[in-house]
């Protein structure tokens, strides 16, 4: 179970919380202005990112917010976590500023 | 009992205890498991093997046990199978039966296998039980089930609670052998809150065992208890004894299953039988050790057979000699102590036979000096004997590599060492990173992915001295990552020990040429030397195919023994390095886990949550069942004097279409919509036009996503210019208000607006029919009830019996009707008092049932049941409630699409069938053509289908590709007993003007 920490409770076990898919994917203002090309594009494709992954959670059974999670797929590892219409911050900058390094 | 010893151990011999096997009785002492137990009492047979039903023995003395699984039987609802006897520890009155065998241990009708196993090697299933294929299922699975059953579950249910809990510390110590105990005293001297398991009875792990080795100044099983007395002492120090860490999960939670009572005479009442400890840790210690590996040669499995290191403990631990007369087969240094430790104690050890060409160091210099004799390049030819080994046949290795054939030794025992594997099991499960360390020959841990450190024999420092240093150093180290303050200072612990060399083999022994019988790997599945070879030359490349066609390491041992063993053979047969076939994954649970200590308290009435409307009590009162929707009861019918659910349904529909029904809607979702901007976020949200609707004025919405597919619907009605009363779905209702809250939040946060679920605040009750309005009149006040005042979709505000009220005029039924929603609280005394003024006007309770029939016969969907998420607005019929000047909302832009629009997509149709009583089964499918063979031509499927009394036929819903075109014609419902004729017709069967919606 991942310890998922929520910008505005601090951290809490993933129980609590409800997986919202990839981050920094706005709707179109304009959906009639895209081809069907480039809507079928925002509603169907994802990165399956191997690595640093900007992924939604929303606190569900807590502050109900939801927020963007940079989460590293290969080990789960949580490399910061930030606002909704916040930037995505560097991985790497996330990284060193984890708070818990492995050794 | 000539096999016990006079003294030492950590068993009472004060306190004799009773114990059946197998319906006999024996005598164990305190501290005895039920292996050691068997032992002194001579018994090494505990088992018959998985596949051949061959004669086995205990190989070990713990958790890697893969022979001796018992059932302990406390009483006819609590008998546990497949359990190590290792591991159970005695009690008195304990009772044990072997499993895998018929009708007895001793004499296995099913041993027959063995004699023909040369026609039973790996894959033997996969190929012979193949034809006929309808055979698999009836005749080959359940005997195969019943021939290589691994015991018997018991049918009654789980009489024991079990209790669970959450726990956070610093510092979590897994294993408290030597570098765990060192590890979990280093930790705790910086001050950190440290929790401290093992799975054993007992707190000390090897150091339990061994004789020889002092510890600053005293025996090691002293200072183990020295070292458990200060951490007990400690009030920051947990200590769980028979705890398994058995699950590694990511950001450092464990698993740890604590066993509390199965040790104990009798079940404890009240009490809980296990504890599950979900662990949030911030830095993990692993010390789980390492575990002894058997070698690999002809006959290695008969009873009497087993590792040195096991053989070392039941006299150390327990007090008992495994045999009078041992040979020793050994590639390690280790059983050179355990034959000192057992020649000591008066046991017979006719040779040591060191398969290394080189037997030399300090342990084998004073095996010589104790007048031991030592055989170097020895390899084992073959064993003796049925239910007890009886004598062993050495060999000689060469320099070639050739081997002769040496004597054959006459023994009762045989003890053998490998090597030591590490327990990488939970490292492993954490996705830390393994490698191959050819000096060990041994996969150790290489880089942690969590704040995890393995300690001591677990990443193969097998010195005890340099194992106690480096389980301080990560337990000091793992209390300063989790942010100790205290600077530590752990002194050094003073050893004196014999050193040992690291070395081991891994595979099979050298023998002569000629084909090897019965060379064991897997001793629970069964698996040979053969039975690997025959997978390489079938071409299985991968170990992990390799594992799935021999089934090696796939029993309930998870090949704790074996895995290595057969990583090895299997390198040799493809001509590859071992890191280059590489490990099969590691997985939980380390050892088996009860259900029960999952479940917890989940059982019964507290599996899942029930929920039931305000009145409930009173449906239950007058005779209602139920049906579960969602979690919610809902009244099914209301059965009248020995009714079925098919008369008591039709009296119910007719009540509501000629007089006045009355229908318990609390479970519709409710959320309360408010806020400057409430229309024009619903106006984003659902297709419908929200801006233009006025206060006091109801529509019905439909919401979809934006994919254009239906996702629910319901009711909205607008109680102000900035306040709705949104209904959905009684399934909907929280995935509704997440997708609002999501988009609110994320894409539209510039909107004022507010949401708040109000499900449960409003009781909901339904009064439909001709007679509903004549009903309610009396009883509300502050509202006009007339159709000029309050329309069909026309919304209210008042009270009805002093209470507030929103009263909606709306229909599910296709007559008159209205939705009273009241405070959840008044919800039982409003309903009861519609119902005692309903009397005069015949008013009748009805249930979910007659709802469905009823919206059926005016063709209103379900979403769920008549959409399945790939139904548009348009399929269903309801393209007039979307609005279309509105420039966006969801599902727009994908409505738009050709293919969306296309003529031939399935659309929401009615159909009747040429007889009137048939009742078409709904999931049925629909054919253009009649007499046809799969695979078949489908245009659809039936999604709703009931009798309806009062239109007196059946009626039914259905998906029909291009079906609105094909209003009129004849479809084919195939079923088994041939076609069904069906017409196809508008959806809306009764009252298709509308006319008593508007009366």
């Amino acid at each position: 179970m991942l310890l998922i920490p929520c910008p505005h409770c601090g951290p809490r076990p993933e129980l609590e919380f409800s997986y919202g898919g990839e981050a920094h994917i706005a709707r179109p203002r304009q959906p009639a202005e895209l081809d069907d090309a480039a809507w079928a594009n925002f509603l169907y494709t994802r990165r399956n990112t191997k690595g640093a992954h900007a992924e939604r959670w929303r606190h569900a059974r807590g502050c109900g917010r939801f927020f963007n999670v940079l989460r590293d797929t290969t080990s789960d590892k949580i490399l910061t976590s930030y606002p909704v219409g916040a930037p995505r911050p560097d991985p790497r900058a996330a990284d060193s500023a984890a708070p818990e390094s492995a050794r | 009992m000539r096999l016990r010893t006079d003294g030492g151990g950590r068993v009472d011999r004060s306190r004799s205890l009773r114990f059946r096997f197998d319906g006999r009785e024996y005598q164990g002492i305190a501290g005895d498991t039920l292996a050691s137990a068997l032992l002194a009492n001579g018994v090494h047979l505990m088992g018959r093997s998985f596949k051949y039903h061959r004669p086995r023995g205990v190989l070990a003395a713990g958790a890697e046990e893969p022979n001796a699984l018992v059932t302990v039987i406390r009483d006819d609802a609590r008998s546990t199978p497949n359990l190590r006897a290792t591991q159970v520890e005695l009690y008195d009155g304990l009772v044990a039966e072997s499993q895998n065998r018929w009708p007895s241990l001793e004499r296995d009708l099913q041993r027959l296998n063995d004699v023909l196993s040369a026609f039973f090697p790996a894959g033997f299933y996969y190929k012979t039980f193949m034809w006929p294929r309808r055979a698999w299922k009836a005749l080959y699975e359940p005997f195969i089930r019943r021939a290589a059953g691994l015991g018997r579950a018991p049918t009654r249910p789980d009489p024991d609670r079990y209790a669970q809990t959450y726990a956070h510390c610093e510092v979590l110590v897994v294993g408290a052998g030597p570098a765990g105990l060192a590890a979990a005293r280093a930790a705790a001297a910086t001050g950190a809150r440290v929790i401290l398991c093992d799975e054993q009875n007992e707190f000390g792990g090897s150091l339990l065992a061994d004789r020889a080795a002092r510890i600053d100044g005293m025996s090691a099983a002293a200072w183990a208890e020295a070292v458990v007395g200060e951490l007990a002492a400690n009030p920051a120090v947990t200590l769980l004894p028979r705890t398994t860490a058995f699950g590694y999960f990511p950001h450092n939670f464990l698993g740890l299953a604590q066993r509390l009572t199965d040790h104990l005479p009798s079940p404890v009442p009240g009490a809980a039988r296990e504890r599950l400890w979900q662990v949030r840790a911030r830095a993990v210690v692993l010390a789980t050790g390492a575990i002894e590996r058997p070698l690999v040669f002809p006959g290695n499995d008969r009873p009497g057979i087993l590792l040195a290191g096991a053989a070392q403990t039941y006299l150390n631990r327990y007090g008992v000699r495994v045999g009078e007369r041992v040979v020793v087969v050994t590639a390690t240094d280790a059983a050179y102590q355990a034959a000192l430790d057992l020649k000591e104690r008066g046991v017979d050890v006719a040779v040591i036979a060191d398969v290394r060409a080189r037997a030399e160091g300090p342990l084998v210099a004073a095996a010589r000096a104790a007048g031991l004799s030592v055989l170097p390049s020895a390899t084992v030819v073959g064993t003796d004997g049925d239910l007890r080994v009886s004598a062993i046949t050495l060999g000689t290795v060469a320099a070639d590599g050739s081997v002769r054939v040496g004597e054959r030794i006459a023994c009762d025992t045989v003890l053998m060492s490998g090597g030591f594997t590490p327990s990488v099991h939970l490292f492993s499960q954490s996705r830390g990173k393994l490698a191959w360390n050819d000096a060990l020959r041994a996969f150790i841990p290489e880089r942690s992915a969590e704040s995890e450190r393995s300690a001591g024999a677990c990443r193969g420092v097998f010195d005890l001295a340099a194992a106690l240093a480096d389980g301080a150093s990560a337990g000091q180290a793992a209390a300063a990552e989790s942010g100790a303050a205290v600077a530590p200072s752990t002194r050094a612990s003073l050893v004196e020990a014999a050193s040992r060399s690291d070395e081991a083999v891994l595979g099979a022994l050298p023998h002569p040429p000629g084909p090897v019988h019965k060379a064991f790997v897997d001793f629970q599945h069964d698996v040979t030397t053969r039975d690997l070879a025959l997978a390489a030359r079938e071409g299985f490349q991968s170990i992990e195919h390799v594992k799935r066609f021999t089934t090696t390491g796939m029993a309930t041992d998870q090949g704790k023994t074996s895995n290595l063993n057969a990583l090895a053979i299997v390198a040799g047969e493809l001509g590859k390095s071992i890191p280059e076939v590489g490990l099969t994954t590691f997985r939980m649970p380390y050892t088996p886990t009860t259900f029960g200590s999952f479940a917890g308290l989940s059982r019964g009435a507290l599996f899942d949550p029930v929920r039931t409307t305000p009145m409930h009590a009173w449906a239950e009162a007058h005779g209602a069942v139920f049906e579960n929707v969602g979690l919610w009861k809902r009244a099914r019918y209301y059965p009248r004097g020995g009714e079925d659910m098919h008369a008591a349904v039709a009296r119910e529909c007719r009540a509501v279409r000629e007089g006045c029904g009355l229908f318990d809607a609390s479970t519709l979702g409710k959320i309360e919509v408010v806020g400057a901007d409430a229309a024009q976020f619903l106006e984003r949200l659902y297709v419908n036009a929200w801006s233009g609707l006025a206060p006091g004025r109801a529509r019905y919405g439909i919401l979809c996503r934006d994919d254009g597919f239906i996702y629910d619907d319901g009711v909205i009605a607008r109680l102000a210019k900035d306040r709705f009363h949104v209904t959905t779905t009684t399934g909907g209702a929280p995935r509704v208000l997440a997708m609002m809250e999501d988009y609110r939040q994320t894409e539209w946060p510039e909107l004022e607006v507010w949401l708040t679920s109000t499900t449960e605040q409003w009781a909901v009750i339904a009064v439909q029919g001709p007679n509903a309005r004549r009903v309610l009149e009396p009883l509300v006040e502050g509202v006009d009830l007339s159709p000029a005042a309050l329309p069909h979709m026309g919304v209210a505000t008042g009270r009805i019996l002093n209470v507030p009220m929103r009263l909606f005029r709306v229909s599910f039924t296709g007559e008159l009707g209205f939705e009273v929603n009241v405070p959840a609280g008044h919800g039982a005394a409003v309903w009861e008092a519609i119902y005692a003024a309903g009397q005069t006007h015949g008013i009748t309770p009805y249930g979910t049932e007659t709802m469905h029939v009823l919206r059926a016969e005016k063709g209103y969907i379900i979403v769920g049941q008549d959409t399945d998420g790939t139904v548009t607005p348009d399929d269903a019929g309801l393209s007039w409630a979307i609005g279309k000047s509105k420039p966006d909302f969801l599902g727009k832009r994908s409505l738009a699409r050709a293919s969306m629009r296309a003529p031939e997509r399935k659309q929401l149709v009615g159909l009747r069938t040429r007889d009137p009583r048939l009742l078409l089964e709904e999931g049925a499918q629909i054919a253009e053509r009649p007499g046809q063979t799969p695979p078949m031509q489908l245009l659809g499927h039936v999604t709703s289908s009931y009798a309806s009394s009062v239109l007196g036929h059946s009626i039914a819903l259905g998906l029909v590709a291009a079906g609105r075109a094909r209003t009129g014609q004849t479809l084919y419902v195939p079923m088994p007993g041939g076609d069904v004729e069906v017409t196809v017709v508008s959806p809306v069967f009764y009252d298709p003007e509308g006319k008593r919606l508007n009366g």
